[in-house]
């Protein structure tokens, strides 16, 4: 399917979503209380996106514009139609919250939980939200770009 | 992190297990049994906390981070020059391949037209660096399977590669050759003439490797129909490489969105639909041979020309977003470029294929034997570095 057709499936569900089309795929932001039902939209409506390829956070507190956002990035693509759309959420850093979509795509489970030990994002409905790979002892939130190491190097 | 082994037997405390207790019965119980960090065939620091009923697999719950490096925070202070050779650390049998992501996300940032010579060798050298770690791979997983002479006949055709990377590269595990632009220096003279010489020898082997292993009746009774991971599955896991494409999913990069010349040879996307260890397996087996196939395409016809396109002493990529994608031999690396036009990435996230196929291993392993897990763990051709990051 092209942008304009992906596009226009997605304003009849979601009338509300922001569109960018800038970069190399086409970018839909839209609010948090409404990334799950449109998640569940997207795995079994007519877009059939079924392989969520990437899923991260970005912590925009070292722009001047940003100092309570982190973005939530789910890269997503079609193995039937082999369309790709990047999904975007924008959450408030003081309290990120957002619904788990583990049980729509699987792989999101492990990356989740690697997104919630290195951002402190809490995945709602999550069914085993642990750490993965700090120690339980870890404190802070490495991947934050106002976390400071005062023993290891991590800036040059 | 750490835990001990217990037993736990009808009316045990049950914080001791995070599962459910409910199906443990009267007569066995459950144990706990922890595979790794330091275990021979987790090839790596893997830690598989394993909890079994009698000799059946409840359930795998993996614990990572013993090598955890936070590459993607280091990478957020260098510059788009230096953070291409950390890199090379996190798949070191794919070294190459990660380079070569890194430096295509950059060219596509800059725009840069990279060479037709530079691409040829490219492809050339990825396609080596594949050979060499299904090479290591098979040898590893006919090693885990109790078969350890596969293991010396694989490393002797992959030291061959080694020395071919060493001459022109410098160096044989993290070669740190691609660069955005291009590569870093031009072929070692020798270069055509060793890779074609190993052609020549590696073809002969690789029937050699199908007559010790493929056609071993007691290696087929070891992974057929072991680790099922139907096609839906595999989809939802997000897995790619041998491990998708043994399940009958279209997954190779170098077909579903060429770069490169990969659009220009002529090769095959194998896929096998068993959806099981032996399915996975045969297709790395066969796509060594495919990887002999374009090597051979391109091995005569490198083009003349410059190496490396022209570039500025300072990369600064534009304000944006930028994500490339590569086949590497375990499956689709991303990378992920978020710049706010400055000469250091703001952010960046690597997205490693051996992260989602691991996370599939709960799903394959439960309810098969304990025996059968390091057959299934063999196929996912784990690296542990590339996992943690």
């Amino acid at each position: 399917m092209t942008n304009e057709e992906i596009k226009q499936h997605i304003t009849t569900i979601q009338p509300d979503a922001v569109f960018d089309e800038t970069g190399e795929w086409l970018n839909v932001q839209i609010e948090v209380n409404t990334w799950k039902p449109f998640a569940q939209w997207l795995k079994s409506g007519e877009l059939k996106m079924d392989y969520l390829f990437c899923l991260t956070c970005i912590d925009w507190s070292a722009t001047a514009t940003g100092k309570t956002l982190l973005t939530m990035v789910y890269h997503i693509t079609s193995t039937v139609h082999r369309h790709q759309v990047v999904v975007k959420v924008k959450l408030d850093r003081n309290n990120p919250e957002i619904e788990t979509v583990s049980d729509i795509w699987r792989t999101a489970e492990f990356h989740e939980r690697e997104v919630f030990e290195l951002f402190g994002v809490k995945f709602l409905h999550h069914p085993d939200l642990r750490r993965l790979i700090l120690t339980d002892d870890f404190e802070g939130y490495p991947l934050r770009k106002d976390f400071e190491d005062p023993v290891n190097m991590i800036k040059l | 992190m750490y835990r001990e082994t217990h037993i736990i037997k009808d009316g045990a405390p049950a914080q001791l297990i995070d599962g459910d207790l409910s199906e443990a019965t009267a007569d066995g119980g459950e144990l706990v049994i922890n595979v790794g960090p330091q275990h021979p065939a987790t090839h790596g620091v893997l830690h598989l906390v394993i909890t079994l009923q009698g000799e059946t697999i409840k359930k795998v719950e993996p614990h990572l981070g013993y090598i955890h490096r936070s590459i993607e925070k280091m990478c957020e202070s260098l510059s788009y020059r230096q953070f291409i050779y950390v890199t090379s650390r996190m798949d070191y049998l794919s070294a190459h391949i990660n380079n070569h992501a890194c430096s295509m996300c950059v060219e596509k940032g800059l725009q840069i037209e990279v060479p037709e010579r530079a691409k040829v060798i490219r492809v050339i050298m990825d396609e080596l660096t594949r050979i060499a770690s299904h090479e290591l791979w098979w040898g590893a997983m006919a090693m885990d399977l109790g078969a350890f002479t596969p293991f010396f006949y694989a490393f002797r055709e992959r030291e061959v590669i080694n020395d071919i990377m060493e001459e022109t590269c410098g160096a044989r595990l993290t070669m740190n050759y691609m660069v955005p632009g291009g590569v870093m220096a031009d072929l070692h003279p020798n270069f055509q003439k060793r890779v074609k010489d190993f052609i020549q020898l590696f073809k002969n082997k690789i029937d050699e490797y199908d007559d010790l292993v493929t056609g071993n009746i007691i290696f087929q009774n070891r992974t057929k129909g072991i680790g099922i991971l139907s096609k839906e599955d595999a989809i939802s896991y997000g897995c790619t490489g041998a491990v998708a494409r043994g399940s009958g999913v279209q997954s190779d990069i170098r077909k579903l969105y060429p770069y490169e010349v990969y659009d220009k040879v002529a090769f095959d996307e194998i896929l096998e639909t068993g959806c099981d260890s032996f399915a996975r397996y045969l297709v790395r087996i066969k796509e060594m041979r495919e990887s002999v196939k374009i090597v051979e395409q391109l091995i005569d016809n490198i083009p003349e020309g410059d190496f490396q396109a022209k570039t500025k002493a300072v990369l600064k990529l534009p304000k944006g977003e930028f994500y490339s994608r590569v086949e590497t031999a375990r499956g689709e690396l991303g990378v992920y470029i978020v710049s706010e036009g400055g000469t250091t990435p703001y952010r960046i996230k690597f997205r490693s294929p051996g992260f989602s196929n691991l996370s599939a291993l709960d799903h394959m392993c439960r309810g098969s034997k304990i025996g059968d897990l390091m057959a299934t763990m063999g196929t996912l051709d784990l690296v542990i570095p590339d996992i943690d990051r």
